[in-house]
């Protein structure tokens, strides 16, 4: 398992005003696999994500990344495991406005040490996946939404990462990227990372493995693992 | 979706006769499907052959009201917790089937809702996967019409959505106006007479 929540509860505030974010859940996610999140508003899919980056804690219950139990790594430990191994696209996207498309996708990985020159590389590279090489030297107000959309997901794409979490990646784009997107975020799942979707699409979810219902804070329903689907159009064919 | 199973839905409420359970099988699917008083009768016969409701002695108006059995009832609950398979069922089944829970004693309205996403999602999910394989672009024709069944599979889910957040602010109305207790049906069709 790259990726593991044990008995996650996260609340906010206390007493009387207390949020029941997550109640209670768990989930794994296996390198290979491409786990959906879905849910009404508010039923804590950005919690629990936020929760498998390592950017909140739980409050009761552990995350366990690669192995390593969140709560138990210092801010430094932290921080290195965040750069190396796990990739977000964040509802809002997050991009840094100084600096230009391929800047903001390199900068992962310089701050994880890499040099320069290899770095903005790569990032060129991921911009090319996402079919915006030539938007590179662009600031994010110089781009539409949902070529910023497209930025975000290859600085979460770029290099190594083992974990890709996603927080309703195809927000802002139409039908064609948005399926593109979702088929950069299965090839590189299916090239060993573990992945996490956050959608209110279900076209997109589709893509998953495994889809996951929220409801109040707790799992209330899971997709069966996919099968062969050669049956479903027997009646047709 | 057969009327066996709207008829069904409705004597979970209570015993009725025909035409309450005409007026009621209206009511619930919003007049969407008329249903004449022969269809109910013919109905009602086939359901007492094979046990899965008893005849109750006539009224003094001389109808004869129909109960559930225990094996009607063990049947309409699998009804609703059986999620319909999107290749061989007509297009409003599940419109009809969601009508008839919100007003059916005893149905996990939200766990229906829910069966259903969850089947009709797994079906997305291979329609995906033969997409996923289709990569070449001289398979467009075979991948718009994956797509096509894409959209409308993605069109349920979003009804089923907009279903869960109306029940979420749902309060049953007063007997008498939504849900048919029998003796305003009785009414009603007196009035129709
Ligand atoms: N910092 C916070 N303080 C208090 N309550 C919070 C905080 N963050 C989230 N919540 C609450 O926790 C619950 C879950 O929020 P979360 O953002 O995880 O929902 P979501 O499923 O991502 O919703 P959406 O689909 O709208 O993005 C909500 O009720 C929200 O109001
Ligand atoms: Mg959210």
């Amino acid at each position: 398992m790259i990726l593991e929540l044990r008995g996650v509860h996260r609340t906010h505030g206390t007493g009387e005003t207390a949020v029941h974010a997550l109640r209670g859940v768990d989930l794994g996610v296996a390198a290979g696999e491409l786990v959906a999140v879905m849910g009404p508003s508010g039923s804590g899919k950005s919690t629990l994500l936020n929760l498998a980056g390592g950017l909140d804690s739980p409050s009761q219950g552990e995350v366990v990344v690669e192995g390593e139990v969140l709560g138990t790594l210092n801010r430094k430990q932290l921080a290195r495991l965040r750069r190396r191994f796990v990739g977000y696209v964040f509802q809002d996207l997050n991009l840094l406005a100084s600096l230009t498309a391929v800047e903001n996708v390199a900068l992962p990985l310089e701050l994880d040490g890499m040099a320069v020159r290899k770095a903005r590389k790569l990032a060129a590279a991921a911009l090319d996946e996402v079919a915006l090489a030539e938007l590179a030297p662009r600031f994010p107000d110089e781009m539409s939404g949902g070529q910023q959309q497209r930025v975000a997901i290859a600085r979460a794409l770029v290099g190594d990462r083992r974990l890709v979490l996603a927080d309703e990646p195809t927000g802002a784009l139409d039908s064609q990227t948005g399926e593109a997107v979702l088929r950069l975020l299965r090839a590189r799942v299916d090239a060993g990372a573990a992945g996490v979707l956050v959608t209110h699409e279900a076209r997109h979810a589709a893509w998953a493995d495994r889809v996951v219902f929220l409801r109040d804070g707790v799992v209330v329903d899971t997709t069966s693992p996919v099968g062969e689907p050669e049956q479903l159009l027997g009646v047709q064919a | 979706m057969s009327i066996r199973h709207g008829l069904l839905a409705l004597l979970e409420r209570g015993p009725m006769y025909g035409y309450q359970l005409r007026a009621a099988f209206e009511e619930s699917t919003g007049a969407t499907w008329p249903l004449n008083i022969g269809q109910v009768y013919t109905t009602l016969s086939r359901l007492e052959r094979d046990g899965l409701v008893r005849p109750l002695p006539e009224n003094d108006g001389g109808q004869r009201p129909y109960e559930l059995t225990d094996l009607g009832r063990a049947e309409i609950a699998v009804w609703f917790v059986t999620p319909i398979s999107r290749t061989d069922r007509p297009r409003d089944e599940l419109a009809i089937k969601l009508a008839l829970a919100l007003t059916t004693p005893g149905v996990d309205v939200r766990a229906v809702v829910q069966t259903q996403r969850t089947a009709t999602i797994q079906t997305l999910q291979e329609l995906t996967r033969l997409k996923q394989r289709s990569d070449d672009p001289g398979d467009l024709s075979w991948r718009l019409i994956l797509d096509a069944m894409v959209f409308q599979a993605e069109a349920e889910v979003r009804w089923l959505d907009h279903c869960e957040a109306s029940l979420v602010r749902y309060r049953p109305s007063a007997p008498g106006s939504a849900a048919v207790a029998p003796e305003a049906a009785d009414d009603r069709s007196e009035a129709r007479k």
